[in-house]
């Protein structure tokens, strides 16, 4: 499914990523986890071939960056990249994942796949509202509708627990673990979040420019990792009280 | 037919033509957040101006290049730089204006032409078949740009899944400004470089109040674009007052009338 192979970035004299190698199987649900400015963001641009990298090489679906077949794959964006200003009904949203381009117009038969899409993602009845009316976790599930309408064999999400409540963030989870274990669709997200990471994902990639660890989400997110990557003071700051991660 | 009828029907043709298709690409400009783009590209369009009647050329055909060498100038240094869009813009307008008062001063006579393009010209543009040219190749240009709507329109909104998706979305935002340069040349002599952005900007704008998709603002967007510049001339001549003056009046009229409907709810196409 993917390869990464000694994969390096350098931006001037900034190393953002350091040799990482790492092999992902189909199926898996891969967490990347790792403090601000670890590389996290670069290496999913770098696997999504919106990057350059410097040296190593990338196979993703059997495929270069260059070269990939995006039908295959959902893209869910970091929401506050995207223009909420630009008018426009969820339903549009999740047709221009099924186009790949934006719609003039929906047609039956999409407006209809559209719609099955947002059912899947338990909205089905918010196919007509406007981006701007929707609430952060409502919102959320419109991108992942159109992700999932592509009916990917990978899904990438970058951070897609910013900005929502924790029953919002629930819910995200509860799909995505669906379309995992149920579809078999292999996920890639970027989170911070690595308490839920290492309760949701299989695996665990844990970054700091270089490798720190990759493996069964639960070794390779464990406290001494996490110590390693984040320090020990950022660790027990982020640790829940009463967790024992602390 | 009278002599007066025809020019009049020539000048509100051309302006319902150069209408539709700045209205058409004034709804990328005011979801792209690009409305100073045209205040940069309308002063850019002054120094090409200036430098064809220092040239003793048909200011149209020198400022046309001119203006579109701007547009890729800006684009290219805000690709290569770490400046904010505006503060390059900002240069570009700069160095356009000062330029054309540089030309201009060595300019061998006072030349109407100046004039024609600062403030907008009627008579100017309803005395012969050549304007009514250019505005039909101008919208010809803009039907011919129809296909790229929707990779316009899917970058405007998201530009990493279009990138993704194998949209080249650096080389069709040289073609949208480009094609936005164009339309600043032409619209400059009907309504001139100092009312120039609010012409591209407002029924755009005026048409983001009350539509919920933007298939319907692009739609909104170039119906008030053609029906307020024929309303705002018909003004003008009547009036005899100035003819960028009377179309951007208007289209801020048809921005106050849909701000009453947006304060009302008014959406179309209707939300559930």
């Amino acid at each position: 499914m993917l390869k990464v192979d000694s994969l390096t970035v350098r931006y001037g004299k900034l190393t953002a990523l350091d040799g990482l190698s790492f092999a992902l199987q189909g199926g898996e649900f891969l967490a990347v986890v790792g403090p601000n400015g670890s590389g996290k963001s670069t290496l999913l641009k770098c696997l999504l071939g919106l990057a350059p990298f410097s040296e190593g090489s990338i196979s993703l679906l059997g495929h270069s960056p260059e070269s990939l077949p995006s039908e295959r794959i959902g893209y869910v964006p970091q929401a506050k990249t995207l223009d909420l200003s630009f008018p426009a009904s969820s339903c549009e949203l999740v047709a221009s994942g099924l186009r790949r381009s934006w719609p003039w117009k929906i047609g039956g038969r999409e407006h209809e796949r559209a719609e099955q899409a947002l059912r899947q993602v338990g909205i089905g009845h918010l196919s007509h509202r406007s981006l701007a009316a929707l609430s952060g976790g409502e919102l959320q599930r419109v991108y992942l509708a159109r992700a999932l309408a592509r009916e990917p064999e990978l899904l990438v999400l970058d951070e897609p627990a910013t900005g929502i409540d924790a029953s919002a963030e629930q819910g995200m989870y509860d799909i995505l673990d669906r379309v995992n274990r149920e579809q078999g669709v292999t996920i890639i997200m970027v989170t911070h979040d690595w308490l839920a990471a290492r309760h949701h994902c299989s695996h665990g990639l844990l970054l700091k420019s270089r490798l720190i660890a990759f493996g069964p989400s639960r070794e390779a997110l464990c406290d001494a990792n996490m110590a390693t990557a984040f320090g020990h003071e950022g660790h027990r700051h982020m640790a829940e009280p009463g967790d024992g991660h602390a | 037919m009278p002599e007066m009828i025809l020019i009049f029907m020539r000048i509100v043709a051309c302006g319902m033509l150069v209408g539709f298709s700045a209205s058409y690409f004034g709804a990328f400009v005011v979801q792209r957040g690009m409305s100073f783009l045209g205040n940069g590209l309308a002063h850019a369009a002054f120094g090409g101006v200036a430098l064809g009647i220092l040239l003793g050329l048909e200011p149209l055909y020198v400022a046309l290049p001119f203006t579109v060498l701007a547009a890729l100038g800006i684009n290219w240094l805000k690709e290569h730089t770490r400046l904010a869009a505006d503060s390059v813009i900002g240069l570009f307008f700069a160095l356009s204006m000062a330029l054309g008062i540089i030309f201009l001063s060595r300019a061998p006579q006072y030349s109407q032409d100046a004039m024609t393009y600062l403030f907008g010209s009627l008579i100017s543009v309803g005395m012969g078949n050549h304007d009514l040219w250019v505005s039909l190749g101008l919208a010809a240009l803009t039907i011919a740009s129809f296909p790229l709507w929707t990779r316009w329109a899917y970058s405007t909104f998201d530009r990493e899944s279009a990138r993704i998706d194998g949209q080249q979305v650096r080389r069709e935002d040289y073609l949208l400004s480009v094609l936005i340069a164009v339309n600043v040349v032409v619209a400059a002599k009907l309504v001139g470089i100092v009312l120039l952005s609010a012409f591209l900007v407002i029924p755009a704008a005026a048409a983001r109040l009350i539509s919920a998709s933007f298939s319907m603002m692009t739609t909104l967007s170039v119906v008030i674009g053609v029906f307020s510049v024929a309303l705002g001339f018909v003004v003008s001549y009547q009036a005899d007052l100035p003819s960028g003056a009377c179309v951007v009046l208007t289209q801020i009229l048809v921005f106050g009338l849909l701000f009453l409907l947006n304060k009302r709810g008014i959406r179309w196409p209707r939300e559930m």
